[in-house]
């Protein structure tokens, strides 16, 4: 049924976020929004009255136990009298929220949508809130990275790869954020070194390959064929869009490279028709909140063979001039906001296919994937952008 | 003898102490109470809204004129409650109340305290009981009492919301109180540990064991049906070593936190290696339950000192 000619085409016309930092104690979750929201309608030159609908995601309530903040927020995203919705898929949410809104606009429901993602983590606490005290279960866990880091154990056994590899993500992507105004994350004077003598938290996995917990919000700006003609600034189009899912926890379950991951991406690059991603795309931003997620989700791409994405990493084909830049603005690593997270790597893919990444920008982007995972490795979302429109 | 019942339950209460950055009109709003003063806002046509909004709700701009209104008013409708709750304004039976504040154009919720339903009527005037201790939260307002002797209404006075000490965060405890039943399986599950025997359940469809069992295949989608004892021992598939003391966890750093296949079983279950230094925990090491008494889960698994498994023989369950 999916015939990519009876969509309507989707464009990204405007971009905002807001400067990621561990705690904006001078705004309320209203203003948070606000700011990146109101960004993106500067970006592409309207105003609230451009905007047909709200698409809304973040991680779970319970992570600044506001219920439905939705509702509240209406007021502040201009929607009172519009449709506003609320996507919900853990860590994933920022990539699904703009997917439901490319959805919109692609199907002619609606022809403007804004789309945005945050996380207020300075007023939640979300590695207590993901390790509630259930009764009749056994305290273990410590936090997300104590749930992944056996995972990534497994990645280094299975592949052979070098236990240095993990370090080398992190001061990559640390030094991106160098050139990414809007990063959390700014070591000035980060070195290898450092990273490789940082506190070991959960081995394998040391404290500077672990993301940071931010407060932060992007939205975006999605419109038709006829409101990207009127965009005051080159558009990214969307190639091709995908969610998939799967249990947290199954017999034959591949945490290492989830099965929903690759059918995700499969299914973008079927959309976009891409035969061989590793050349034909120029910039991926994936969501890696650990360092080692990096070569682990290359090979869940198809960018490399399995147990070959380390390779990748270490020969530098990762790093921002290299021949396929990952998390040119310094990723989940250097800002994680948790709910914008996702929104983040998909608004950073379409800055690049813009041109307007500024310091962070991958010369003549001309295709990007912005990605993003969540929940125990059991959700999936994905987009491909182009400077051109599909029909092109 | 009494019954035991099929299914476990258990209390699970869920509390945390939430904080909010205010932003500069909730931060005025909440200031002013503390200093017995009630701030609303004007919205771009002209409405006075009370408590205020930071973003006008028709226009959806910045809004940030702050007028004061009286601390009189009128209620707008109202519902008794009869058995007053845990964190509830008032400890006595009240009415809950919407309050429209003399010069304001919309309606407050908070209590009244009145002796019953016959003393409570919507129109009727009402004035804010201020709390002897205030700290710039809602709970300032302790709240309304009936007031006959009310002046009239006012009209609402410009002011420019700056207050000395200005309060700029509150903190908002939230607690919910559950029962939590994890399930017939999972009871079945718990009632053979308490003998010190893990029995985990086999999908019909695609004959996995799964431990421990939650009474469905994810994968098939149908009910597991037999119930299949695995173990005791097993083989680390894979681990990690845990540097960071968790908060309310009783277990001393570091340990090792595994994934551990129990022989016959089809996916691996969580537990803690102990009896051996941490730092010689590996993948394929075969480890056994160390029970404690009273214990609901084995402590912890211990190494059987057996040879370790072949990387071929477990690595379809990392």
């Amino acid at each position: 049924m999916s015939n990519a000619a009876h969509k309507e085409p989707v464009a990204v016309v405007g971009i905002g976020q807001t400067k990621h930092v561990a705690a904006r104690r001078d705004v309320s979750l209203a203003g948070l929004v606000r700011e990146a929201a109101r960004r993106a309608l500067d970006d592409a030159e309207l105003t609230w009255a451009d905007i047909d609908a709200v698409v809304i995601g973040k991680a779970p309530d319970f992570f600044e136990g506001v219920m439905m903040p939705e509702l509240y927020l209406a007021d502040a995203l201009g929607a009172v009298g519009k449709p506003v919705l609320r996507v919900h898929t853990a860590g994933s949410v920022g990539g699904s929220t703009a997917l439901v809104a490319t959805n919109l606009v692609a199907a002619r429901v609606h022809r403007t949508v804004l789309t945005l993602a945050f996380e207020k983590q300075s007023e939640s606490n979300a590695m207590w809130g993901l390790s509630l005290p259930i009764p009749f279960q056994q305290p273990l866990l410590a936090g997300a990275g104590g749930f992944f880091a056996p995972h990534v154990r497994a990645y280094m056994r299975r592949t052979g790869a070098p236990d240095t590899v993990g370090s080398l993500v992190a001061y990559k992507d640390r030094r991106n954020a160098l050139k990414n105004p809007y990063a959390h994350l700014h070591e000035e004077d980060i070195t290898l070194e450092k990273v490789q003598s940082s506190p070991m938290l959960w081995d394998p996995i040391r404290y500077s390959e672990t993301c940071p917990s931010s407060d932060g919000a992007c939205a975006m700006v999605l419109t038709d064929r006829a409101g990207a003609a009127r965009s005051p600034r080159p558009a990214a189009w969307v190639h091709g869009g995908a969610m998939r899912s799967e249990p947290t926890l199954f017999a034959g379950k591949d945490f290492v490279s989830p099965q929903a991951g690759k059918d995700c991406a499969a299914d973008v690059y079927r959309q976009a028709g891409l035969t061989d991603p590793r050349r034909q795309i120029d910039a991926v931003e994936m969501y890696v909140p650990f360092s080692w997620y990096e070569p682990m989700w290359l090979e869940n791409l198809g960018f490399a063979e399995e147990g070959e994405g380390w390779k990748l990493t270490e020969a530098g084909v990762t790093a921002l001039d290299g021949d396929l830049p990952v998390n040119p603005s310094g990723g989940v690593l250097s800002t994680n906001p948790i709910g914008a997270s996702g929104m983040l790597r998909f608004a950073e893919a379409a800055l690049q296919v813009r041109g307007q990444a500024g310091a962070h920008q991958v010369e003549g982007a001309r295709r990007a994937l912005g990605h993003a995972y969540g929940g125990g490795s059991q959700f999936f979302s994905m987009w491909l952008v182009g400077a051109d429109s599909p029909a092109a | 003898m009494p019954e035991v019942p099929e299914v476990l339950t258990a209390p699970l209460v869920v509390e945390f102490p939430f904080t909010r950055s205010l932003g500069p009109v909730q931060s005025a709003f909440l200031t002013g109470l503390r200093e017995r003063t009630v701030l609303g806002v004007t919205c771009q046509d002209g409405r006075v809204l009370v408590p205020p909004v930071e973003y006008d709700p028709v226009t959806a701009e910045e809004l940030s004129d702050l007028v004061e209104v009286a601390p009189t008013g009128t209620v707008t409708t109202w519902a008794w409650n009869p058995g007053p709750r845990r964190g509830q304004p008032l400890r006595t039976p009240f009415a809950w109340v919407l309050v429209r504040l003399d010069g304001a154009d919309s309606a407050l919720l908070h209590a009244l305290d009145a002796p019953g339903p016959d003393a409570v009527r919507t129109g009727m005037r009402v004035r804010i009981r201020w709390a002897a201790e205030r700290t710039g939260a809602i709970t300032d307002i302790a709240c309304f009492e009936p007031s006959d002797d009310a002046p009239p209404a006012t009209a609402p006075v410009p002011h420019d919301g700056e207050f000395a000490d200005p309060v700029t965060g509150i903190t908002a405890p939230a607690r919910l109180d559950y029962t939590y039943a994890p399930g017939r399986a999972q009871s079945r599950y718990l009632r053979a540990l308490a003998d010190r025997r893990t029995v985990g359940e086999r999908c019909p469809a695609c004959r996995k064991v799964y431990v421990p069992p939650r009474g469905a295949c994810p994968t098939c989608g149908v009910a597991t049906d037999a119930q299949v004892e695995v173990g005791p021992r097993g083989t680390v598939t894979t681990f990690c070593i845990v540097n960071i003391k968790a908060k309310n966890l009783d277990i001393e750093v570091p340990y090792v936190y595994a994934h551990i296949a129990l022989d016959g079983a089809d996916l691996a279950l969580h537990a803690r290696i102990g009896g051996i230094p941490y730092d010689r925990v590996r993948m394929g090491l075969r480890v056994e339950p160390v029970w404690t008494e009273g214990g609901r889960f084995p402590d912890h698994y211990r190494p059987t000192g057996e040879p370790d498994a072949d990387y071929d023989s477990y690595k379809e369950l990392i």
